[in-house]
């Protein structure tokens, strides 16, 4: 493979003419995902319509249910926890000019793992919930690892590859939760209850993986800008022969970019498990891994910006029973939104309209793509 | 090289599933039965990807495109109440989601893997929120036996006594074979994936060539989708692709970009899966559920790890084609 064309990797946050495309890139950052957001709204509005609601009205159900009560803002920061996580997971390997599709399977094996570290053991509470959350996190990256070791060192797509590691993830927590790793004596397919050591309280109203997602966010906003190991990840994604070139070891890297997108999904499945569920159920954590691509691609693969995006997205995810309780809509009409917001945000529809001939090339994360 | 390799291994299966019907015909034809079911619509999907890589496309929404068209095949046999009509509407609909990817592939030069990944989450998303439950297909699809060939023992009842699908599929292939390499539009759709600087000097138009190439193999993966929902299963079910236009993927890498060695890998593919229920179903292996499920996943993975670096891609897979 070799990358001649910079435009193609051009990621969307590099500014080749600092001042006046740093306005420009800093006005598209905002006003494209804005816009998007708007008129995907738009449309799921006409769905709406369609099925005989006043979008109007069930607009405000979402939001007044989601945002109107404390027990609404809580359910919100619960959503969005791990949604942040798989988002920054996707983020970190677009950042790398890797596709994580596979944000899903290692939030679960993390979710697993960490519920397994969580009902195993009897620790002090300031052992046990780290170590929970960071066997968690290494499920999460072992999990990823394998994808990330077959595109280094063995060229396979991780595109493909994450996508199946998704599939056989579901298969292989639902064998732990009915077998090695069941509580004994019970009908259902779960594992047993987390020890209350290792369970993430909640300070006031803001739970604590909450928190520990916006540090984690914070973590990596100056983690990809300002450290070397960062600017390696960067540079790799945006031009894989100069990075070479530059005597950065692009296979290691890769590699290492891919473990940790593993880890950020395992924790988000970790804090999930250790903050909300308590066990694993297979039937939990269901879709999280895919609205991390959607958020991230939201985002422009900027962590600080994957807070903002998460939150819009969990405020949806938790109004969508509300929103079918109250009006008889589908929940799924929250998924026809995420997914026309990111048909705007990701293809320049969008971006040409508003910006013409300045709309920055979009992301590209083609390049691995039949070997590297 | 690769071929021999390919024909070795054919003739090595081959000599084992005659020892196997020797042994117990009806076993053996069932599991064969089911191995080319399972195959029928990741052989159609595998050509939709070799038609769209051959001419320079990426196309990873495969999947998405066949449960769109598994959708609108299902709902339209059963509001229509006619088979043959449901089938054209999902492969109308496996033309428009093409079409889709063309757009922003070709016209809008869109990254190729999240144009692709876009239709995918858009088809689960609209998919799940229309589906209703309550519909039943009008009829069941009908097979056909073909007279004289299908009384030939193994090969008869295995290959001659199908349903109308699983001889398209294997027609396709064999058809696409051609196509790609005895036609002109074959030299000019590999020309537009390998070299389209040179194609376009040549007077090939790159761009309108790519466009329609990706829009007709939509209506493959739409005759794939609509095998799923209308032939497969008679039902529609939320995600019922399963996966399986990633696989295809896998499997298009696996033959080389070759319609027949596609067509061959489908085939083993589908026999792997095949036996392997068939152990779990006899009890011969105590495996647990979950592991047979996970099979299709772990040999897509595996059957990547051999063989990639062998294979080459077409050269100008994944990049826009800017005009110089």
């Amino acid at each position: 493979m070799s990358v001649t064309d910079p435009a193609q990797t051009d990621l969307g946050f590099s500014d080749p003419d600092p001042a006046r495309a740093g306005r420009w890139s800093r006005a598209q950052a905002i006003a494209v995902p804005v816009v998007s957001v708007l008129l995907a709204f738009a449309i799921g509005g006409v769905l709406i319509w369609l099925q005989g609601v006043n979008p109007l009205y069930a607009y405000w159900v979402l939001f007044q249910n989601a945002l109107g009560s404390s027990e609404g803002l809580l359910r919100v920061m619960e959503k969005s926890t791990p949604l942040i996580l798989t988002g920054l997971a996707v983020t970190v390997g677009l950042r790398t000019g890797l596709f994580n599709i596979g944000a899903q399977g290692q939030l679960l094996v993390g979710a697993i793992g960490a519920a397994w570290a969580g009902y195993n053991f009897q620790l002090p509470a300031l052992i046990h919930i780290p170590f929970a959350i960071v066997f968690g996190m290494l499920c999460g990256a072992a999990w990823a690892s394998i994808a990330g070791a077959l595109r280094a060192y063995r060229s396979v797509s991780e595109v493909i590859t994450t996508i199946m590691l998704n599939a056989v993830a579901i298969a292989l927590v639902d064998y732990l939760a009915s077998r090695p790793l069941k509580e004994e004596g019970q009908p259902i397919t779960r594992t047993p209850l987390i020890a209350e050591t290792a369970a993430l309280p909640d300070i006031g109203i803001v739970p604590v993986g909450f928190l520990i997602a916006l540090m984690v966010a914070i973590f990596f906003g100056w983690f990809l800008t300002r450290t070397t190991q960062g600017f390696r990840f960067n540079t790799v994604g945006m031009n894989p022969s100069a990075a070479n070139y530059a005597g950065i070891g692009v296979r290691k890297t890769i590699f290492l970019a891919m473990a940790v997108s593993g880890a950020l999904a395992g924790m988000g499945g970790a804090v999930e498990t250790l903050g909300i569920t308590g066990r694993f159920e297979p039937t939990f954590n269901a879709g999280l891994g895919f609205d991390g691509i959607t958020i991230a691609l939201l985002a422009r693969a900027n962590p600080i910006a994957t807070i903002p995006a998460a939150l819009l997205v969990g405020t949806l995810r938790s109004g969508a029973a509300t929103l079918q309780f109250e009006t008889g809509i589908e929940p799924e009409v929250v998924d026809v939104i995420l997914a026309l917001t990111l048909l705007f945000v990701a293809a320049p529809i969008v971006s040409r309209l508003l910006f013409r001939k300045r709309a920055q090339k979009q992301t590209s994360v083609s390049s691995g793509w039949g070997g590297a | 090289m690769r071929a021999r390799y390919a024909i070795t291994l054919a003739i090595g299966i081959l000599s084992c599933i005659v020892v196997a019907y020797a042994m117990d015909e009806t076993r053996t034809v069932s599991v064969l039965s089911f191995s080319l079911r399972y195959a029928v619509p990741l052989i159609l999907a595998a050509m939709v990807g070799i038609i769209c890589e051959r001419s320079g496309i990426i196309n990873i929404g495969i999947e998405g495109q066949m449960l769109m068209s598994a959708f609108a095949g299902f709902f339209g046999a059963a509001i229509t109440g006619n088979l043959i009509l449901g089938t054209m509407l999902g492969v109308g609909t496996g033309m428009i989601m093409g079409a889709f990817l063309a757009t922003g592939a070709v016209a809008w030069k869109m990254d190729q893997i999240i144009a692709g990944t876009i239709i995918n989450i858009l088809a689960t998303g609209l998919t799940s929120f229309f589906y209703s439950q309550g519909y039943v297909l009008p009829a069941i699809t009908p097979t056909l036996r073909i007279p004289g060939l299908a009384d030939i023992p193994l090969i008869g009842p295995v290959l001659f006594d199908n349903g109308l699908f699983t001889y398209a599929a294997i027609l396709t292939a064999l058809v696409l074979w051609v196509l790609l390499f005895k036609t002109i539009w074959g030299l000019r759709t590999r020309a537009v994936g390998e070299m389209p600087g040179s194609a376009d000097t040549s007077g090939v138009n790159v761009q309108r060539m790519r466009f329609i190439n990706v829009t007709l193999a939509g209506g493959l993966a739409g005759l794939a989708g609509a095998y799923l929902s209308i032939e497969a299963a008679s039902n529609f079910d939320r995600g019922m692709t399963a996966g399986r236009g990633f696989t295809a993927l896998a499997i298009m890498i696996f033959g080389a970009w070759n319609p027949i060695g596609a067509l061959g890998a489908a085939l083993f593919f589908g026999l792997a899966n095949g036996l392997a229920s068939q152990l779990q179903a006899d009890e011969v292996i105590d495996i647990p559920q979950q592991f047979i499920s996970m099979l299709p996943y772990v040999l897509t993975i595996v059957l990547l790890a051999i063989v990639s670096g062998r294979v080459k891609p077409p050269a100008a897979v994944g990049k826009p084609y800017e005009k110089e």
